[in-house]
């Protein structure tokens, strides 16, 4: 399968930051890919860079096979990217932002499609309204919208879920992974990272410019973060070398690192055996923030002036 | 030219369209309140040139004024205002080269300047007959005049990051420009040195040449004027497209 966006050695630096510090990275066609990492990573200016928002100081992009800055108007064909800051026209009505911009693309009769994305998006009832009178996540509703109208085979979206309702979060996500499953490469960031955790199949973290971390969901998790059987106890001191850590925590939760069922009978018994009574069971399944918060604290403070 | 060149043309137009009151009627209203001011005020001056009087050679300059002034202001506000709400990355991530981007600024800043050059003559075509030997002329004088400021407007669009810094652009150039491109008065009447101020102006061959188109008179010969205008839109237009290309203060 090919290359839906192929990354090398971009670098980019706005006076004394460098916000693409050499990032390489490949996406293939088809994946639903997070692109992750704190505020200043660098993931924003990688995905103008991509959009030829940002021009790279060095380094190789591409979409769909084509080179951002000797192809453009092809690589801009190709990807349909959702800005993170919420910006829009005053001066005209969603449905008349939805038809200029397919226009853009060249594409006249696109009503079909505007139709379904408006429909698709909740925004039906709002097609005549002018940009203004929306709301902030009516607003980003129709900035994503826009950036489907000549439905790009690569989806970029940068925090298209913040400050937009849990519901329409939902029926987002359920948007995407359709448009993920009929063949549409996806790439978001997002800083709820259980988001990522649940959709994507593939994460890169951004940390200073660089990725710090990629690899797939399952091994993210698998290799950082572990699964935890959490108990409180009625009473009684915790025999030494029963339970791993140093305590309870402030709310009185023993954490116990176990791998499956067998092993969480083996704890439960051992506890049982030394005559303690467990008050409260918990099975904590691995999640995508403790990994994100050890691979972020295992790199060093980069981005900072050197 | 890209398929989505059309579109942005259509946009720029029905951006001030939609606003026409602001856009056209205002600036229609403010010539026209001009004219009777300076025609009340110095109606007592002797004809321009032979058989031409003041009022008839106020109003063609003073419709030549008001086609620069809202030729700049439109191309100039579209994009400063794009830039600063930040909606043109939506242009940005369109497959349009800074070709279509330059003639679909340009060509909406002409249009605007005519609908407000074309109003101020609906207005006062009943009191103020004009003769018009040469519509050729006219054509040729419209495009390369609102052409100009249109480049001009795309120019501080571009190089504005700010509002007042535009605002200011337009005051300390376009206004003086205008201002003293012998809209009100010939300038083989003014002392030689101004003379020299005003044949240094581009602005004030557009304004000539145009005078020329109604009245088949004016003080430098349309030819020259032509050349010279269309030498400042091309040495405009070059930097412009110039600028686009690279994405200068566009693309960071
Ligand atoms: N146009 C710009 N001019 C100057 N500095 C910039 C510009 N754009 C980004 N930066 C800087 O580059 C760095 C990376 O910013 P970027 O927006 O890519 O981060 P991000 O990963 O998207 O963060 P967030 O999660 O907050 O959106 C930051 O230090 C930022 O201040
Ligand atoms: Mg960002």
């Amino acid at each position: 399968m090919g290359a839906a966006v192929e990354v090398r050695g971009a670098r980019k630096r706005f006076g004394l930051v460098q916000a693409l510090d050499g990032v390489d990275l490949r996406i293939d066609e088809g994946e639903f890919f997070a692109l992750l990492g704190p505020n200043g990573a660098g993931k924003t200016t990688l995905i103008s860079a991509l959009g030829g928002l940002v021009r790279a100081d060095a380094g190789e992009l591409r979409i769909m096979g084509h080179d951002v800055v000797a192809d453009p108007l092809q690589a801009r064909r190709s990807v349909g990217i959702v800005p993170q800051e919420i910006v829009f026209d005053p001066f005209f009505t969603v449905r008349e932002t939805l038809e200029l911009q397919s226009g853009y693309f060249g594409l006249r009769r696109n009503g079909a499609w505007i139709d379904e994305l408006l429909a698709r998006l909740d925004l039906a009832g709002k097609a005549r309204a002018n940009m203004r009178s929306l709301s902030g996540g009516m607003k980003r509703r129709v900035m994503v919208a826009q950036a489907l109208v000549h439905r790009p085979p690569v989806i970029v979206l940068d925090e298209p879920t913040a400050g937009v309702d849990v519901e329409l979060r939902q029926a987002l996500w359920e948007f995407v992974r359709e448009l993920n499953a009929a063949g549409h490469t996806i790439v978001l960031t997002t800083h709820y990272l259980e988001e990522a955790q649940n959709l994507c199949s593939r994460i890169a973290m951004m940390k200073g410019g660089r990725v710090v971390a990629l690899d797939t969901t399952r091994r993210l998790l698998d290799s950082f973060s572990e699964r935890l059987l959490r108990v409180k106890l009625a009473r009684g001191e915790v025999p030494a070398g029963l339970l791993p850590g140093n305590g309870p925590d402030t709310a009185g939760w023993h954490r116990i690192p176990v791998q499956n069922a067998a092993h969480v009978e083996e704890a439960l018994g051992a506890l049982r055996a030394a005559g303690l009574t467990v008050t409260h069971v918990e099975v904590a399944e691995p999640e995508l923030e403790e990994v994100f918060v050890k691979i972020m604290a295992r790199e060093p403070r980069a981005g900072a002036a050197p | 030219m890209s398929p989505g060149f059309r579109t942005l043309l259509f946009k720029e137009v029905l951006r001030f369209w939609k606003v026409a009151f602001q856009t056209i009627a205002a600036p229609v209203l403010t010539t026209v309140l001009y004219l009777v001011v300076f025609s009340h005020a110095l109606a007592g001056r002797v004809e321009a040139y032979p058989g031409v009087s003041y009022v008839q050679f106020l109003l063609v300059g003073l419709v030549m004024m008001a086609m620069l002034q809202n030729a700049f202001a439109n191309s100039s506000s579209s994009i400063i205002q794009s830039k600063v709400t930040g909606n043109i990355v939506f242009i940005l991530l369109a497959p349009m080269t800074h070709r279509d981007l330059f003639a679909a600024y340009l060509l909406a800043s002409v249009v605007r300047a005519v609908a407000v050059g074309a109003g101020v003559l609906a207005c006062v075509a009943l009191f103020i007959p004009l003769p018009l030997p040469h519509p050729g002329w006219l054509l040729a004088f419209t495009a390369v005049g609102a052409g100009l400021l249109g480049v001009m407007g795309i120019l501080a669009g571009i190089g504005s990051d700010k509002f007042d810094q535009l605002a200011a652009f337009q005051n300390f150039t376009v206004t003086p420009l205008t201002f003293l491109a012998g809209v009100f008065y010939s300038v083989a009447t003014l002392p030689p040195a101004w003379q020299v101020f005003s044949y240094l102006n581009p602005f004030f061959y557009a304004v000539d040449g145009f005078r020329f188109a109604f009245f088949g008179q004016s003080d430098v010969s349309p030819w020259r004027s032509l050349a010279i205008a269309t030498a400042a839109l091309g040495a405009l237009s070059f930097t412009a497209l110039r600028l686009l290309a690279r994405g200068t203060k566009l693309r960071h």
